[in-house]
């Protein structure tokens, strides 16, 4: 009896001072964190994807609560969580439009044509390292899917041999354009009513051996269009989004039929 | 005593018997040669003709930019049809020079004559190799003119003929030291004129006996040459492991032959060395193999280089009646490069084409599985690396430590671990890539 009571006391004496140590060492070492630095980090979507330039949503935070990185500055939250933060900051945030990635190729496996059987690591950079390609189309996309794997918010699915974005799951973290080793995906305006779907920077007859909805560059957008935004360089057509007003005159004219119209 | 070999190695079925001994024979091509214009390492070589021009054999068709560089000869005569992009065996495109074949092969002057021997000086033999546009052409493809201009010509103490030959299905080499002995041999005398400390040491595969009683016959008598027959081992004719074998030396990482005394050429460069010195001929053609179970006279011949793939194997009797061809490369089964066109060029330091048919190469196509651990490809790695930390380390793409923990820059995708997988797991294709990736980000 007498050695459970002894015990008893030593572990709770231990345990007292272990109290009283700790205590102290939070008062002396206490680290001082912006209160704004907590509020801020609350609103922001803690995927860590690093889309924003800092190491991840905890260096970000710490960032626009020194005033370092602008309120809207995470391109996965967009304007809901830009307003929510702006409050935190009190200041106004100023207006972010919604941006997707698009994927500037549609050439599918009932397209281009096949030139090789791939056996091998199913990576597109991995496919480009060794020379081989399932496709005869030396720009386009391969298909094997690295940017829908790296893709934290599983938006990109690999539909008949084409990387397809889902623009509504979509946050612009650029990982995908980052990764593509074909440099097929840009960040383009979400409400922008066309893209170019095609990438192939070969002449005409080239493209028609190859692929049988590839950019010609016959320049018949870039005649038709009335605003400056759409051009024809390196055989490839792009359309400016800061100028296009979405006439549709060049989806409407294009042979190849490579100007989508996005719904 | 068993002959010399290195540690570790694997042992493929060597498939040479197939075109070991039929006739060699010169093939002359029937079709457009093409000359891509960087069938080197270094900068790619400036054309010097124009579309409409007339060429002869062995006029140069494309200039050295810059000393690690090489000459591009015709080795035709005709018309230059067009100078543009072409797919090379590699699958990437590449400046090609695309000469009219007048099927004449009329000499450029002053080629084929006859040099007095005994009066060639050292700076002679630069010269003459680097006009004749020599690179090794046992596949690296580097500018033999750079890797003789030692800077330390009397450190180096052993030249290294290569003649092991250690890839399946390829005979070329073999061939060449039956019927070109005396030309290696003089070829080799040569390069040893450049280093005077140095021995030439023929080192040939002991699979090979004719080639070895070949080279032994013109070498009986010499006393700076000997031949020196080693294991038949794959991967034997590795520059690292002939070293290793030769001169008992081991390099360290990023150390260049040189840096052990030791410079190792192709039996097929010394041939070369040999034609452009003493026969002012340029390199316009070289031994190669057509061989594989799809092919239904697998030869060696002798090829102008620029001859289209798909004729070679025309040539070679064309595709057995009723094969289903799976895959065709470029080089032997272990380092060769899967070709997606046959519309492609020899070039200088391509050396045969493989073409398989469906049974080999579903073993290769099995489904890989995760590593099991068993150590196989650390006991075959000839450069005593370990792949299996490697592959997890690229897998992860955890470049830093594929570089400097593992020293997977050291890799010289022999193929040797891929091969002995019992997961059919694609490590040479991994490390390929991975060695590809972290070079294109220093030189960034």
């Amino acid at each position: 009896m007498q050695s459970i009571i002894i015990a008893t006391a030593a572990v709770g004496i231990i345990g007292l001072l272990i109290g009283l140590l700790l205590i102290m060492v939070d008062k002396k070492f206490k680290v001082e964190v912006d209160e704004k630095e907590i509020a801020v980090r609350e609103f922001l979507p803690g995927n860590n994807c690093g889309a924003c330039g800092y190491a991840g949503c905890d260096a970000m935070a710490a960032a626009i609560a020194k005033g370092e990185a602008p309120v809207n500055g995470c391109p996965v939250g967009g304007t809901p969580v830009a307003e929510q933060i702006a409050h935190i900051m009190g200041v106004e945030a100023d207006e972010t439009t919604k941006e997707v990635a698009f994927v500037k190729c549609s050439g599918s496996c009932d397209k281009v044509v096949q030139k090789s059987n791939y056996v091998g690591i199913h990576d597109c950079a991995s496919a480009v390292a060794s020379g081989l390609s399932p496709w005869a189309c030396d720009y386009g996309c391969l298909g094997f899917g690295s940017c829908a794997a790296v893709c934290p918010f599983d938006a990109i699915t690999v539909i008949d041999g084409v990387a397809v974005v889902d623009r509504a799951k979509c946050r612009t973290c650029g990982k995908c354009v980052a990764v593509c080793p074909k440099h097929l995906i840009e960040i383009i305006p979400d409400d922008s009513a066309y893209a170019v779907s095609c990438s192939n920077r070969d002449r005409g007859p080239a493209v028609k051996k190859v692929c049988s909805t590839g950019c010609i560059g016959c320049k018949l957008c870039e005649k038709q269009c009335e605003n400056d935004a759409v051009h024809v360089e390196n055989n490839v057509a792009s359309i400016d989004y800061s100028k296009c007003t979405g006439c549709g005159k060049c989806h409407d004219k294009c042979p190849a039929g490579i100007i989508q119209k996005r719904s | 005593m068993s002959p010399k070999t290195f540690r570790g190695g694997v042992h493929p079925d060597g498939h040479k018997d197939m075109s070991k001994g039929q006739p060699v024979e010169a093939y002359l091509p029937k079709g457009d040669l093409v000359f891509p214009i960087n069938q080197h390492i270094g900068k790619p070589a400036k054309p010097v003709v124009a579309k409409g021009d007339k060429v002869l054999a062995g006029q140069i068709i494309a200039e050295a930019d810059g000393f690690v560089s090489a000459n591009i000869i015709s080795s035709c005569s005709g018309t230059v049809k067009a100078i543009e992009q072409r797919y090379n065996a590699g699958g990437a495109r590449a400046m090609c020079i695309v000469i009219e074949n007048d099927g004449e092969y009329t000499l450029a002057p002053g080629i084929g004559k006859t040099r007095n021997e005994g009066t060639v000086s050292s700076k002679d033999i630069l010269d003459a190799i680097q006009a004749a546009g020599i690179v090794g052409m046992g596949g690296a493809g580097f500018p033999t003119h750079v890797k003789l201009s030692s800077k330390n010509p009397e450190g180096i103490d052993y030249v290294i003929a290569n003649g092991a030959e250690c890839e399946p299905y390829i005979t070329c080499d073999d061939r060449l030291m039956q019927n070109e002995n005396r030309a290696i041999v003089e070829g080799l005398r040569l390069v040893l004129q450049l280093f005077p400390n140095a021995q030439g040491v023929i080192a040939i595969e002991d699979n090979k006996p004719d080639a070895i009683r070949a080279m032994e016959a013109v070498c009986a008598g010499e006393k700076q040459i000997h031949v020196q027959p080693v294991m038949a081992k794959y991967p034997e004719g590795g520059e690292r492991n002939l070293i290793s074998v030769i001169s008992g030396r081991d390099l360290r990482f990023g150390q260049l032959p040189a840096d052990v005394g030791c410079v190792v050429c192709n039996v097929s460069t010394l041939n070369a060395i040999y034609h452009a010195v003493h026969k002012s001929t340029p390199l316009m053609e070289r031994y190669f193999t057509v061989s594989g179970d799809a092919v239904a006279n697998p030869r060696t011949m002798v090829v102008k280089i620029g001859t289209n793939s798909a004729e070679l194997i025309e040539a070679a009797g064309g595709i057995k009646p009723g094969c289903t061809v799976k895959k065709v490369l470029s080089g032997g089964p272990m380092m060769g490069i899967a070709m997606s066109s046959l519309d492609v060029p020899v070039c200088k330091n391509n050396n045969a084409l493989t073409v398989l048919a469906e049974d080999e190469v579903e073993l290769a196509q099995a489904q890989a599985t995760s590593c099991i651990r068993c150590g196989r490809c650390t006991r075959v790695c000839p450069i005593h690396l370990i792949p299996q930390l490697m592959a997890d380390a690229a897998e992860r793409k955890d470049y830093e430590s594929y570089e400097k923990k593992y020293y997977g820059l050291d890799c010289i995708a022999c193929g040797s671990c891929s091969y002995i997988c019992p997961a059919k797991r694609p490590l040479m294709q991994l490390f390929k890539e991975t060695k590809g990736a972290i070079m294109a980000a220093k030189r960034k």
